[in-house]
């Protein structure tokens, strides 16, 4: 069964040797030419399931990856239950809303501080279980990096996110993370991290400030 | 009945343009001039200065055109930002002069928000997911509650500057009717060899400085024709646009991609995104040439809708905004078809 159909792959949920499970599979893309798609189609399949594992070891929890089937594009893995962080962020009062974002924010402390850069950290990324664990999942564009430029724009992207989907909150909310994500950090190098982000929206052509 | 007119001031960049057009959308003029630098980019100072030259020539031509007095203009409206300082100034001056001598309201634009407004009308495209690539600019935005919300743009340089500075590094001279891009287009199309270069998409936004670099380094090292490295140059950068643009049609569920800005012109371009936009059912719309660079039209009927809902300013406040977001205007007139 077909449960969203992104840009870039289709999720399915399917039964699979006995388990509830996510077949996830990278669409061709026709715009593209078949070079450059293969290319960038077998490198996301390959690159997803090892950066879910590289998470977990940083004690971020990441859905279980059953099987990979590189010439098909495709990723099995584990249904995560639970609701989208997005579907559920306008439920709650003001203090849920923050203390969430605070544990959002030292799960994206804890993939920076072992060198993982997520890539598209957007609130329809993160699932609450019912359990009260987030887990992170679709690691298709995210890499390994210790760079201080790379954890500014996966912040960046935080925050963007925040502001294009939940602008009424979005400010609270990325406070909140900032929160979590100097606990897990440290203060200085969150900081570190914050002034490069500032830096890199600077950078965008059109910031009023500058 | 007599008609109401706006005159608008486009000169954020290389071109000054001024368009005259009725509150109802008709375009009576669109005159433009463009600065062609002898060598190298854009130089502010060089274009602020041919700006300053031709304004009055291109304000008379304008009115000749359209037929119609200086006295009979109801609203004047000039490029207020993003864009070079200098040239926006020239611009703005022009436009307080008219204001103050018409003893008519002024109102500031936001360049970015006038592509978008006049690709739209041209195209008749209702909500579109826009896709704006010009050499100072590369964005992907959508209407969402009250505004258009910027959901990817470039983390560096713009796609444009990224192909100019390709063809100038590759010895290219622009012509005045033919740009760079145009060029690298014309290249591209006879390229056979795919030439791999780093493909730069970071969740929505999209980076081309490296790109930029890496084509540029390979080109010097001769080992592949000008052809194959437009050729992939192109590709690489397109495929790039046309994914962030996807995610944003993907997430929005928009029922429109409305493509404009210089590089909208380019048909490789054109036909990725009309690939991509069928697939999600959604109509594709190329703002025509004239009205997809800059021009002084878009100002003019973006003039027109800002005038509408009180949005003019007094000429004491009526400073530039280099760098004025296009996220941070509220666009009272639009509505989408869900509301």
């Amino acid at each position: 069964m077909l449960i969203k159909k992104g840009a870039e792959a289709s999720i399915y949920l399917e039964e699979w040797c006995g388990r509830k499970v996510v077949f996830k599979r990278r669409h061709p893309k026709k715009h593209r030419m078949p070079e450059l798609d293969r290319e960038i189609q077998i490198q996301r399949t390959k690159h997803e399931p090892q950066m879910i594992h590289r998470a977990k070891e940083a004690g971020v929890p990441t859905p279980i990856i059953y099987t990979v089937d590189l010439e098909e594009a495709s990723i099995i893995m584990e249904f995560v239950e639970g609701k989208q962080i997005k579907q559920i962020l306008a439920e709650l009062s003001s203090e849920e809303r923050i203390s969430l974002c605070y544990q959002i924010g030292k799960i994206i402390g804890r993939l920076h501080k072992n060198g993982i850069i997520h890539g598209d950290l957007t609130t329809s990324n993160m699932i609450l279980t019912p359990y009260g664990n987030i887990v992170l999942i679709d690691f298709g564009l995210s890499e390994q990096s210790m760079e201080v430029e790379a954890r500014g724009v996966d912040l960046h992207l935080m925050k963007r996110a925040l502001s294009s989907t939940h602008y009424e909150y979005a400010d609270e909310c990325f406070n909140a993370i900032i929160k979590g994500y100097g606990e897990i950090m440290g203060v200085e190098a969150a900081k570190a991290v914050l002034n490069k982000m500032i830096e890199i929206e600077k950078r965008g052509r059109y910031v009023s400030e500058r | 009945m007599r008609e109401d007119y706006c005159l608008g001031i486009e000169s954020s960049a290389d071109d000054f343009g001024v368009g005259i057009i009725s509150f109802n959308g008709e375009v009576l003029a669109n005159v433009n001039d463009v600065y062609i630098p002898e060598r190298g980019g854009i130089h502010p100072r060089e274009a602020s200065r041919h700006h300053a030259m031709i304004a009055s020539k291109v304000i008379s031509e304008a009115f000749r055109r359209a037929g119609i007095k200086p006295k009979e203009i109801e609203v004047v409206a000039f490029s207020q930002g993003p864009g070079l300082g200098p040239c926006l100034r020239v611009g703005a001056t022009v436009a307080r002069a008219l204001s103050s001598y018409l003893n008519k309201p002024l109102v500031g634009v936001n360049h970015c928000l006038a592509h978008i407004e006049i690709g739209k009308m041209v195209s008749k495209a209702i909500d579109p997911v826009t896709l704006y690539v010009s050499g100072g600019n590369t964005i992907v935005a959508a209407f969402e509650a009250k505004r258009y919300r910027v959901f990817g743009e470039t983390l560096d340089i713009a796609i444009g500057n990224c192909l100019d500075v390709f063809a100038r590094e590759a010895g290219l001279k622009p012509l005045s009717n033919k740009p760079l891009g145009a060029m690298v287009e014309e290249l591209a199309s006879r390229g056979k060899v795919f030439v791999r270069l780093p493909y730069t998409v970071k969740g929505m936004d999209m980076s081309f400085s490296g790109l930029l670099t890496a084509a540029v380094n390979i080109m010097r090292e001769g080992k592949y024709s000008l052809e194959d490295l437009c050729f992939s140059l192109q590709e690489v950068a397109f495929s790039m646009l046309t994914e962030v643009t996807e995610r944003a049609l993907a997430h929005t569920e928009k029922p429109e991609v409305l493509l404009t800005g210089g590089v909208a012109a380019n048909k490789r371009l054109q036909t990725m995104l009309k690939i991509m936009s069928d697939e999600h059912g959604a109509r594709f719309c190329v703002v025509p040439r004239e009205y997809a660079t800059d021009n002084g039209a878009m100002i003019a009927w973006t003039g027109v809708l800002c005038y509408k809902f009180g949005m003019t300013i007094p000429i004491e406040r009526s400073f530039v905004k280099m760098r004025w977001r296009l996220d941070e205007v509220e666009v009272p007139w639009v509505r989408t078809q869900n509301m």
